[in-house]
């Protein structure tokens, strides 16, 4: 008899047994689930692996599939780009903040905007009232760029921007301030978060509608892939789509069928697979349950290599590597005893580590409450030291490879993920799906299913729904300071008095132009942003052109 | 029979979070309330004309871009230059609690913080309707 025949018997005797003890002295409870709800079986063996080639399915580290990561050695060469994303109030207090992170030993910036700069306001903008400077940094012109970088050499960071609908404009002012600062663009690395598919279902900062959107998107994509080569041209994201509600697998699943989109979008403006693939990055979440979550970063990894390999014909292995920044899961936070988040976001953090990426923000303890405090964001910082330095998890490639459980959820998640994408698929594709509403759908009937296990009590958060206790008003939230906004309205009107209005006349009045024909839009928008004008003017130029996008309602 | 209770659930200000709004307007609407959601980035302009078109008993809103010390007031002011003052409004989202007594002092009924359960929200409405 086969060993694998062997061990089909004595596993059925070792449930005959179990079963008869269960009887007796029941399980915790009668169903057990992940933290996205799917079930989970007493015990894995190789039972659960039958029938999956290791070399096919899970391969060596840096080789494909790429289950086991992008890089051969992993953190073994160097650790993960630790990244807190930060900025608020003005281009000074965040300059500020990010000198106070490189100084405690961060190793890569990301931006936070404000909203009205992400949806292309100015600040003097009537919308913008009560927004400036409150959840990101507030950005009018080249001239706040040039202040938010002050004293920071762009060709020693690497700069990540959460910017999407105008990230066109914020990635031609970085550029611009590398220009004064003596910095060609071949010498900057970083990331725009680029991603407009993810806005429409979760996010919420759009601005135009999908077909021009796209144009936007691939116009970068071609213009860094000869201009701004290091630059990662897109990172697209799952972690929004977590964070309203979806299951771990229909976050790889909704994000890889928005790099699908992407990808066609690209081939159909006439790029080469192999021109713009090795750019493309990812973002993902990380929730608590840190075997599924691990999974799904190894299976998200195999989703996109076999996609760019057997749908879109990519050859160069870079197109081939799903590359990712992680981000732990902000909708986990409890409001309530606010320090027990510490614990959580390390486990999380943990997963993100096990999982493979290759860089990692951790949420401070207080961002259900309020911004993060210094002193917070600090703590949150050493956690991903103490998992980097202390915790021996950086010492192996891949460390959960070959566990049971770990290689069966693995491959759960990516069959799930893979109807999900063939669903799309008959659908026309992501943009289609998201125009009807389908995944928008299918992520608030998690959210919804979520949130009644939690009213019920099957699913417990700890001082939450169990173990409550009395507690006080939480103090020490930090505050945006309210005239951030009266500042940035001053600032704009001083800038338009002092800079040459025919140019920026002129320059708008090009993009305008190149806008409503086919030609590529970065060089406009580049020009326009040199000659100082303002972020709201050139997104009102291609709002002119192009429209806006108006949502349909449903819940 | 008994009119349903008839709830406008809005989202003002420029953040595009509305899990919370979405899961409370479901919530909502499976306690056997009529609910109609607007959609993100309301005006208060927006949100005032909308309830008084649709004859809402409440207006509930959701924010989390920090915005709510502008927004709520403006919406409970154009509320009383339309002389509603029978419309229950009450608040959500990741506000500090700091400003609760700032927000009361407005207008604003209560405030649900988050990991308020849906269960807390449909009770107060019932118990605290201005129309009876």
């Amino acid at each position: 008899m086969s060993e694998i025949e062997n061990l089909r018997k004595a596993i059925q005797a070792w449930n005959a047994g179990v079963d008869k003890a269960v009887a007796k002295f029941p399980e915790r409870r009668t169903d057990f689930v992940t933290g996205s709800g799917a079930p989970v079986a007493r015990l894995y063996t190789p039972l659960d692996l039958e029938g999956r080639g290791y070399q096919a399915e899970i391969g060596l580290p840096g080789e494909y599939p790429y289950t086991r990561g992008v890089q051969n050695t992993m953190y073994r060469g160097r650790f993960w780009t630790m990244r807190q994303y930060a900025g608020f109030a003005s281009a000074e207090e965040s300059n500020k903040r990010y000198k106070f992170l490189l100084k405690a030993g961060q190793t890569g910036l990301s931006v936070a905007f404000d909203l009205p700069t992400q949806i292309g306001y100015d600040s003097d903008h009537p919308l913008s009232a009560g927004e400036v400077g409150k959840v990101g940094v507030a950005i009018d012109s080249l001239e706040d760029m040039e202040t938010l970088f002050d004293g920071i050499p762009l060709d020693q960071v690497s700069t990540s921007m959460t910017i999407n609908a105008p990230a066109a404009v914020l990635l031609a002012m970085y550029i611009a301030v590398a220009e004064k600062q003596g910095v060609g663009p071949d010498k900057l690395n970083g990331t725009i978060q680029n991603d407009i598919l993810k806005e429409y279902v979760a996010r919420g900062t759009y601005i135009y509608p999908p077909e021009p959107s796209m144009r936007l998107i691939t116009n970068i994509f071609e213009y860094c892939s000869k201009q701004v080569p290091n630059w990662n041209t897109i990172s697209i994201s799952g972690y929004h789509i977590r964070e309203a509600g979806s299951t771990a697998a229909q976050e790889v699943a909704f994000t890889i069928a928005d790099g699908i989109a992407y990808v066609e979008a690209a081939i159909k403006a006439g790029l080469g697979v192999d021109d713009f693939g090795p750019r493309l990055s990812f973002f993902f979440n990380a929730h608590n349950d840190l075997f599924e979550e691990v999974a799904k970063f190894r299976a998200a990894r195999r989703v996109w290599a076999k996609i760019m390999k057997e749908r879109f014909a990519a050859k160069n292995p870079k197109s081939l590597m799903l590359r990712f920044h992680t981000q732990t899961g902000g909708s986990t936070l409890t409001a309530q005893q606010a320090d027990n988040n510490i614990v959580r976001v390390a486990i999380q953090a943990l997963s993100a580590v096990l999982g493979g990426t290759q860089s990692l923000h951790t949420n401070s303890k207080d961002e259900a409450l309020a911004l993060p405090t210094e002193a917070s964001v600090r703590i949150a910082l050493r956690t991903q030291q103490i998992i980097a330095n202390e915790s021996g998890a950086a010492e192996t490639v891949d460390p959960l490879a070959g566990s049971y459980y770990v290689e069966s959820l693995t491959n759960r998640i990516e069959t799930e993920a893979l109807a999900y994408i063939k669903r799309i698929d008959e659908q026309g594709g992501a943009v289609k799906a998201i125009e009807g509403g389908f995944v928008q759908k299918e992520i608030q009937e998690s959210a919804y299913a979520y949130q009644m296990a939690v009213e019920k009590g099957d699913r417990v958060v700890v001082g939450l729904n169990k173990f409550q206790i009395e507690e006080g008003k939480p103090t020490g939230l930090l505050r945006v300071d309210p005239s951030v906004g009266e500042g940035q309205v001053q600032k704009i009107k001083a800038l338009k008095a002092r800079r040459d209005g025919a140019r920026v006349a002129a320059a708008l009045s090009e993009l305008e132009k190149a806008a409503k024909g086919d030609s590529n839009l970065m060089p406009p928008i580049l020009e326009a942003v040199r000659a100082y004008a303002t972020l709201g003017e050139v997104s009102d130029v291609l709002r002119k052109v192009f429209g806006e996008y108006r949502p349909s309602v449903m819940f | 029979m008994e009119r349903k209770i008839r709830v406008l659930v809005a989202k003002p200000g420029l953040d595009g979070h509305d899990r919370g709004a979405k899961v409370i307007a479901r919530a909502l609407r499976d306690a056997g309330m009529e609910v109609i959601y607007t959609g993100l980035r309301q005006t208060p302009e927006q949100i005032v004309t909308a309830a008084v078109q649709e004859d809402a008993d409440v207006v509930a809103m959701s924010i989390l871009s920090g915005a709510h010390n502008h927004l709520f007031p403006r919406v409970m002011e154009l509320l009383a230059e339309k002389g509603v003052d029978d419309v229950l409004v009450v608040g959500g989202g990741v506000i500090p609690e700091d400003d609760y007594d700032f927000l009361k002092s407005k207008g604003i009924a209560a405030i649900f913080g988050p990991g308020t359960p849906t269960g807390s929200t449909i009770e107060f409405i019932r118990n605290n309707l201005k129309r009876k």
